[in-house]
């Protein structure tokens, strides 16, 4: 005998059974996300593979070792010299001195936003330090040759139209959204407990900021770090107009030079011929930039790690 | 018929005296004028059913509400033998933290080893010299018991305590600068059993340095470790008196169904 009792239990089990259209259409999803996530890898390790294959081509005619070694970087002399010192030496001094910069008044103004600012000053500040970040990079080398290079001269007369210093500055201060964001997202994230503990004891809000939260909050900060130095590093258009491009192994940031990234620019955009040596000597140079950040990024990959969050 | 010197000797027996006290949240009027005291050394609990203010109340004593904006505290709550009100404006919330500590509901120690943890608030004070910080970090371990459990490793980090341990070494830190009053705003809700046992030990040892104040939402905790009770219902203080009197024969209908647990 059928009662509507068991009917209606037939018709709900029916709905519980195996759905081919759910099934489907789970496993279309599944395949697109998996598909732009290969994507990027594959984009990533074609890089790699072109640098390293062109920069081959390149070591074939020019040993590592003169690379590493030599003090002169003219591929485009008669004479020619492939040493990459001088690039690096100009892309060192400049991030140096963004770094300067950017990881303290960073810092400083994470601590301000997250530790003391009332509530309306964030939510004013806060958009504003990432509309600093939203600038082009174009603008800040102008900035820096026809604003920060004349400021300085005012003070240092000797200082070339061209230098390190003023475009290191002006890197820094284009730095500083990113890291004080980062620095600031990951001070935020420590649980308030843990500085209501702080205060109990008497703390003082420096001291909490100093002692409690930052420690806490040392992965996030770290990671926050890494990323300014690698923008740092990988920074073209700045040093590329302001810090002139002629290659100078140098540690004096009061004279002009070029960074690994103008370097690129510079022959990229010149009437050198596809696959001479002069042109070659960009991926040697983009890989060895792509080495440099990547070790920056193992770096910040092991502190995280090792310091992660464990509150 | 009270004599002055009767009336001396009640007041030197208190350690804090809670006179008219309201405390608003923006416009919310979170307790209602209440009026209590605190026995000097001895154990104060305050019941009653989540929402009651009774965290609001014991968070008034170090003044945490000055740490987020819209707070209000109207009334006093005068500290003994000073005769300060704590919650005057022109109290600097830091002195009285500096004497009246508070141990919270989850344990969170900071992210430093065990020895940085205990001497936090003696550094915070400035306190530098080596010697003073090691006597004062292994007596306030001693007091709360951890000492034998951590003295080979108190430069390890904090977090490889158990949760028992780690609420030990919250004790720890807030005696290590030897407060007058010890706050603990329930301290065992995140423990086990077993761990909760040795704790409410471990408030009960300390009487005998510190006057307690204890919020507890576990009724035989707080009949088991207070000298005194208070039950809070809305905001308001229902009922105010001997632990005993309050478990065996409260005078308040609202406190007694709370008791007998016909209410919360």
């Amino acid at each position: 005998m059928v009662t509507e009792e068991s009917r209606k239990r037939t018709a709900y089990a029916g709905k519980l059974g195996f759905s081919m259209r759910r099934r489907v259409r789970e496993k279309c999803i599944e395949a697109m996300l998996f598909a732009s996530a290969v994507l990027s890898v594959a984009i990533m390790l074609a890089i790699v593979v072109m640098l390293v294959r062109e920069s081959i081509v390149f070591f074939q005619h020019v040993s590592i070792w003169d690379f590493l070694t030599d003090t002169e970087w003219t591929p485009l002399f008669d004479n020619a010299h492939y040493g990459i010192l001088p690039l690096i030496s100009g892309t060192v001094v400049s991030s140096l001195i963004a770094l300067v910069v950017a990881l303290p008044l960073g810092t400083i103004i994470a601590i301000y936003l997250s530790e003391f600012a009332p509530f309306a000053v964030r939510e004013i500040a806060k958009p504003f330090l990432e509309l600093l970040g939203g600038i082009p990079t174009v603008v800040y080398g102008y900035f820096a040759l026809l604003f920060i290079t004349p400021l300085l001269q005012s003070v240092l007369p000797e200082l070339p139209g061209f230098s390190l210093l003023s475009a290191g500055l002006v890197m820094g201060i284009m730095i500083i959204p990113y890291v004080s964001s980062m620095t600031e997202d990951a001070m935020r994230a420590v649980p308030m407990n843990l500085r209501e503990g702080s205060y109990a004891m008497g703390a003082t809000r420096l001291q909490t900021a100093l002692r409690v939260v930052m420690p806490a909050a040392f992965s996030g900060i770290a990671a926050a770090y890494i990323l300014g130095i690698s923008r740092a590093v990988g920074e073209t258009m700045v040093v590329a107009i302001a810090a002139g491009m002629q290659p100078n192994l140098t540690w004096n940031p009061m004279e002009p030079a070029a960074t690994i990234t103008a370097y690129i620019v510079q022959v990229s955009l010149g009437d050198l011929p596809h696959g001479s040596i002069g042109y070659q000597t960009i991926f040697a140079a983009g890989l060895t930039l792509l080495l440099l950040t990547l070790v920056f990024n193992i770096i910040g990959h092991i502190l995280r790690k090792r310091y992660r969050e464990i509150y | 018929m009270q004599t002055n010197q009767e009336k001396t000797m009640d007041v030197m027996q208190y350690k804090s005296e809670v006179k008219n006290l309201n405390f608003y949240y923006g416009q919310f009027n979170a307790l209602k004028n209440i009026n209590m005291v605190l026995h000097d050394k001895k154990i104060t609990a305050l019941i009653g059913p989540s929402g009651c203010g009774k965290s609001t109340f014991l968070r008034c004593f170090n003044r945490m509400h000055d740490l987020y904006p819209g707070n209000n505290y109207q009334g006093e709550i005068i500290l003994h033998p000073d005769d300060v009100n704590i919650l005057a404006p022109n109290v600097d919330p830091i002195e009285v933290r500096m004497r009246i500590s508070m141990v919270f509901q989850k344990p969170n120690p900071f992210p430093k080893s065990i020895y940085e943890n205990v001497a936090y608030g003696l550094r915070v004070r400035g306190i530098k010299q080596r010697a003073i910080l090691d006597e004062r970090v292994e007596e306030a371990l001693r007091n709360s018991a951890l000492w034998e459990e951590v003295k080979d490793r108190q430069h390890d980090l904090a977090f490889n305590l158990s949760g028992g341990q780690q609420q030990r070494l919250c004790i720890a830190r807030a005696l290590a600068t030897d407060p007058e009053i010890l706050l603990f705003d329930e301290p065992t809700s995140a423990l086990d059993p077993i761990a909760t046992a040795s704790i409410e030990e471990l408030i009960t040892d300390l009487k005998s340095k510190v006057t307690i104040l204890i919020v507890t939402h576990n009724m035989q905790q707080a009949a088991r470790v207070s000298d005194y009770t208070a039950y809070m219902y809305l905001g308001e203080l229902i009922e105010f008196n001997v632990t005993d009197t309050i478990f065996i024969k409260p005078k308040n209908k609202q406190t007694e169904d709370y008791i007998t647990g016909r209410f919360g």
